[in-house]
């Protein structure tokens, strides 16, 4: 049967049309190969979803080898819903980047631009699908080698810089990773990662699986750009490609933070990871940090790409916090916002990539009176706003609920008067924006050129999800609260 | 100090020594060597530790009962493989960037508003 083989064609589908991509040369065939593909992929994500759902998590065993000797792929509650978001995301954002490109990367480099964009859709859903942790390492390398390359393609002579910079913090990060790695296998002589939690020893007897914790939870933040360990985040979105910032702002960052999930619950588990560990103590304080910094900094930002990349450290940080309150609201809240922060950052970010398309300039003083001017793109770019700040009845607003009432379960007054005091940051930095471009009258000498529909549609689906998952909460909590129970060790 | 940890120095002496070469130096391609090393070191971690005491390579013949552990060698041969592919990319965009900025020192690209 097909379905049984679904786990393995998730990653091998757009890996295999990669190279075809090159095969093909032509930009316009490429251009319309890739979002069959990209289709191919979603709907390869949806099968197993709904699959994963109704039957329980399924397990592939790569070339017959049985799990705790081979590579074994394995589709749960929590990957699953990860999987819909990554092919989702690309599936939404390949045809709205195959007319972006047209005015930023040269015709003749379009068909291995998307080649390489494909290998890190590829690499993202692996480290996503696969439940052997040295398979993890590679797939993140895959993914990261193909996003340092695909950052270097931006127009700007800086993107060169900004992907060197990313190259470098990330290699460290991933290198942490192999170090950590390998001191498990020291420890457990297995890498399966299900084989790796019976076999863990308890933290008070060896200091090789405290330092492995170290190293696999610094190297993972360094890819989360938790702060501060974020600087590498800033310049890479900024100068990117516009589908390569919504994309990786969208997917890249999220996989990060499920690998922390896995690392965190699944491999080490929570007695480890917050009796022997404190992660309860050592992570709010970095979250709130990131949080508040990186808002601020973002309200004094002129480049707007700049400031949504500020705005994405500052919702990394209340991923973190999710996470670090280790109860099964808090990682609800966590996911929840994985999946919220995924469709309403894309969402801005292509707004942006529309700005850009029409203007060629994405700075604070080219938004004057665009209100008006492109008034689709901007009502869109207002929405996705609201999102951050949290009105009630956007998707951000949920994140926001859950994640507070995780902190009061706890009793942390705090931490909760935090996360509300924040959301006036976010307003600040949105304000900005939105007043230069309502409340000013634009710049006569810049001329705005059609934003084609091709791009339009995939910015409004993205901003209508966000107001429908607004009201409809029951799909990304449902799958949410699954997936944490999941992580806690409860039923599916 | 036992043979056994001697191996261990050395990997922290090697992974030191990149990371401090990937800090302090403002050259790019210096940066990427120091990169290098600080990958080098680990993959000797990962080397040492599958090598059982008294055992050989594993191949089988007659008359040996002890081999090493095979597994850690070919994991590592992947990483060695990113690792080539990781230096690649570094390379190519130390290249591109000496094209468009004309330097390969931080400081310099730094005067002309490549870095903030």
């Amino acid at each position: 049967m097909i379905t049984d083989h679904l786990p393995v064609l998730q990653v091998v589908i757009p890996l295999l049309a990669a190279p075809l991509c090159v095969v093909l040369r032509g930009s316009f065939a490429v251009r319309q190969f890739v979002k069959v593909v990209s289709g191919l992929t979603f709907l390869c994500s949806l099968l197993i979803f709904t699959h994963v759902t109704r039957h329980g998590a399924m397990g592939y065993e790569l070339g017959g080898w049985q799990p705790p000797w081979g590579i074994e792929y394995r589709v749960d509650a929590l990957n699953a819903f990860l999987l819909l978001i990554i092919s989702g995301m690309a599936a939404v954002i390949l045809p709205y980047g195959t007319r972006s490109i047209l005015r930023e990367i040269p015709r003749e480099q379009h068909h291995l631009f998307l080649a390489i964009f494909l290998v890190c859709v590829a690499g993202l859903l692996g480290i996503a699908v696969t439940a052997d942790i040295f398979n993890v390492f590679v797939f993140l390398e895959i993914s990261a080698l193909s996003s340092y390359a695909l950052i270097g393609m931006g127009r700007s002579r800086r993107a060169l810089t900004a992907a060197y910079q990313y190259l470098i913090m990330g290699t460290i990060g991933s290198t942490f990773l192999l170090i950590g790695i390998g001191l498990l296998y020291m420890k457990t002589g297995t890498l399966n990662m299900a084989d790796l939690a019976l076999r863990m020893p308890p933290p008070h007897e060896s200091s090789t699986v405290i330092a492995a914790f170290a190293f696999l939870s610094v190297g993972v933040s360094i890819k989360l750009a938790v702060f501060p360990l974020h600087t590498w985040l800033p310049n890479a979105y900024t100068f990117a490609p516009s589908m390569v910032t919504a994309f990786l702002a969208a997917t890249a960052t999220k996989v990060s933070f499920y690998l922390l999930l896995r690392i965190v619950f699944t491999v080490f588990g929570v007695g480890f990871a917050f009796e022997a560990m404190h992660l309860q103590l050592l992570l709010p304080p970095l979250a709130l940090a990131g949080i508040f910094v990186a808002s601020t900094v973002a309200i004094f930002q002129t480049n707007i790409k700049r400031l949504l990349a500020f705005s994405s450290i500052a919702q990394i940080g209340y991923m973190v916090l999710g996470l670090s309150f280790g109860t099964a609201t808090g990682l609800t809240a966590g996911i929840v916002h994985l999946f919220n922060h995924a469709v309403m950052k894309s969402s801005l970010f292509l707004a942006i990539g529309c700005v850009s398309f029409a203007l060629g300039a994405v700075d604070l003083r080219a938004m004057r009176g665009l209100g008006r001017r492109m008034p689709f793109t901007m009502a869109a770019f207002l929405i996705g706003g609201l999102n951050l700040i949290g009105i009630p009845f956007t998707a951000g607003f949920v994140s926001k609920w859950y994640l507070i009432l995780a902190a009061l379960e706890q009793q942390r007054w705090f931490v909760a008067g935090f996360c509300l005091l924040s959301s006036l940051l976010a307003a600040v930095y949105i304000g900005r924006v939105v007043e230069a471009a309502y409340f000013h009258d634009p710049d006569p000498q810049l001329t705005a050129r059609p934003v084609p529909r091709g791009m339009l549609a995939p910015l409004w689906l993205l901003t209508g999800a966000s107001l429908f998952f607004g009201i409809f909460t029951s799909f990304p909590v449902g799958a949410a609260q699954r997936a944490a129970l999941l992580l806690l060790g409860g039923a599916p | 100090m036992s043979p056994g940890l001697f191996n261990d120095w050395i990997v922290i002496f090697l992974m030191m020594t990149g990371f401090y070469t990937l800090i302090t130096r403002g050259n790019l391609i210096k940066k990427l060597i120091g990169l290098g090393v600080f990958q080098v070191s680990v993959f000797m971690l990962y080397i040492s530790m599958g090598k059982v005491e008294g055992g050989t390579a594993p191949i089988l013949t007659e008359g040996v009962v002890h081999y090493s552990n095979p597994l850690p060698h070919v994991l590592i041969l992947t990483a060695i493989v990113v690792g080539i592919a990781t230096l690649a990319v570094g390379l190519a965009l130390t290249v591109r960037i000496q094209e468009a900025y004309g330097t390969i020192e931080e400081d310099e690209i730094r005067e002309l508003g490549g870095i903030e």
